[in-house]
């Protein structure tokens, strides 16, 4: 290169090294676009301009600089309306570069007007504290859910998983509960209105339960959930209410006032629909326990038969027993007036031979045969010849 | 009667019939009783799988349901 006439003093020939503008533009975009990510950003916003495709366009600055900035339609919706001329603003934005123009600017996802922002704080607990003073934050006004619901009344978006999940976990579960979709705008513009309009719509359905769900939104969009409108028409709601709408960490008024909250549109389905599996197991275990519990009965009844079986025959060996003393008396009596006894004592029977008891002398005649009883035994005895009676 | 219904009774037949010292005639009328919300729970469980519709709003205050897809 050395030795050329026209050659840059500075550097090489700026034929070998020169940029094109789009090359030089693009390299310096990603440069830009790779230096702080998106941040959040305070100035007050000047020349706003709105356009029919919905994008708006405007100047942010300060006392010393200022930047371009974009917002594109789709947070523009979410933005509400556009903020005046000198008003303060923070937005949450990427540097970037406009290759076409060669500019540096902003795109804005999130705009707040500063005074708003705390603003919307001072109105969060200036909600939470009517809430509160109106007892719809006290937990004994939290409502069980039925443990079997036959109809669920759904609001959410219909663009999005949230309903698809619901629908998912419901079909596993418990698909014997039908699902009213009621579809609100959960975020952005026209919300409010929207969810409150649903939340009134469930009490005319024929349902035990309903949820509010949301996807995972942005926690900016989360402020719909505190807003007192929404709040009130949760806590009319006539029939227990899961709101799935927060984050895991962030925690809306609106789930205060629900009966149950969930971290996700799964979660609430979880929590709203039994396991029919669960519930048929627990039915068989209660079948065998109700047969179980027949048997019992019968088995004991069984057992009090046996065992009175046993108090007959006690019954009769007692009547037997006391026949059997009675024999047993009536024998000793007997013996007691056997004439034998008599006969112990030293008397005797004299019995003719036809066996009648000879009680008197004339019942004797001389030589007549006779028989003397005694204790031991009897003899045979004759009267003498020559006696007579006497 | 509803299934919560059927098996709450259920279940207080069974404890009855477990924990009481009930005459044969009277366990026999508990025990058909408890076989009754059997069959009614299990009926209840083996229903066809119900419906998810969309609630469609409409002048004049009425509202319409439409059937929907999972």
């Amino acid at each position: 290169m050395g030795g050329d006439l026209f050659s840059h003093p500075e550097g090489a020939a700026p034929r070998d090294r020169a940029f094109g503008v789009a090359e030089i533009t693009a390299l310096l975009r990603s440069a830009v676009e790779g230096a702080v990510g998106q941040v959040w950003i305070r100035g007050e916003v000047t020349g706003l301009k709105r356009y029919q495709s919905g994008h708006w366009y405007f100047t942010l600055r300060d006392s010393d600089a200022q930047v371009r900035c974009v917002m594109w339609r789709t947070y523009t919706q979410r933005a509400g309306s556009p903020p005046a001329d000198g008003t303060e603003v923070y937005i949450l934005a990427r540097p970037s570069l406009w290759e076409e123009r060669g500019e540096l600017r902003l795109s804005a996802v999130v705009l707040l007007p500063t005074a708003a922002v705390g603003t919307a704080e001072k109105e969060r607990e200036r909600t939470r504290l009517a809430l509160e003073q109106d007892g719809l934050l006290a937990l004994d006004r939290k409502r069980p859910l039925p443990a079997f619901p036959r109809a669920v009344a759904v609001i959410t978006s219909t663009d999005g998983a949230v309903l698809h999940d619901i629908l998912t976990v419901r079909r596993r579960r418990w698909p014997l509960a039908s699902v009213l979709l009621i579809a609100a705008r959960v975020q952005g513009n026209g919300a409010v209105e929207d969810i409150v309009r649903a939340l009134q719509m469930v009490d005319r359905l024929p349902v035990d339960l309903c949820i509010v769900a949301r996807g995972g939104g942005s926690r900016e969009d989360l402020v719909v959930f505190d807003h007192e409108r929404v709040c009130r028409a949760v806590a009319g709601v006539g029939v227990p209410v899961i709101s799935a709408v927060g984050h895991e960490t962030d925690v809306s008024l609106a789930d205060l006032v629900a009966d149950r909250r969930a971290p996700t549109p799964s979660a609430a389905a979880e929590m709203a629909f039994p396991d029919r599996d669960h519930v048929a197991s627990g039915l068989d275990h209660l079948a065998d326990r109700l047969a179980q519990g027949l048997r019992r009965p019968t088995r004991l009844a069984q057992e009090r038969l046996l065992r009175s079986g046993d108090r007959l025959a006690a019954a009769w060996s007692r009547r037997i027993e006391r026949w059997q003393r009675a024999v047993e008396r009536h024998a000793a009596q007997l013996e007691a007036l056997s004439p034998l006894r008599v006969l112990e004592r030293g008397y005797t029977v004299a019995q003719g031979t036809d066996g009648r008891v000879l009680r008197r002398v004339a019942d004797l005649a001389p030589a007549m045969p006779f028989t003397l009883r005694l204790a031991d035994g009897a003899v045979a005895a004759r009267v003498d010849e020559g006696r007579g009676a006497r | 009667m509803t299934l919560s219904d059927d098996l709450r009774r259920l279940e207080e037949i069974v404890r009855h019939l477990e924990e009481d010292d009930l005459d044969l005639d009277r366990s026999l009328a508990l025990f058909e009783e408890g076989i009754r919300h059997l069959r009614q729970a299990r009926e209840v469980l083996g229903a066809a799988d119900a419906r998810v519709q969309e609630v469609v709003a409409e002048a004049g205050d009425t509202i319409r349901m439409v059937d929907r897809d999972e």
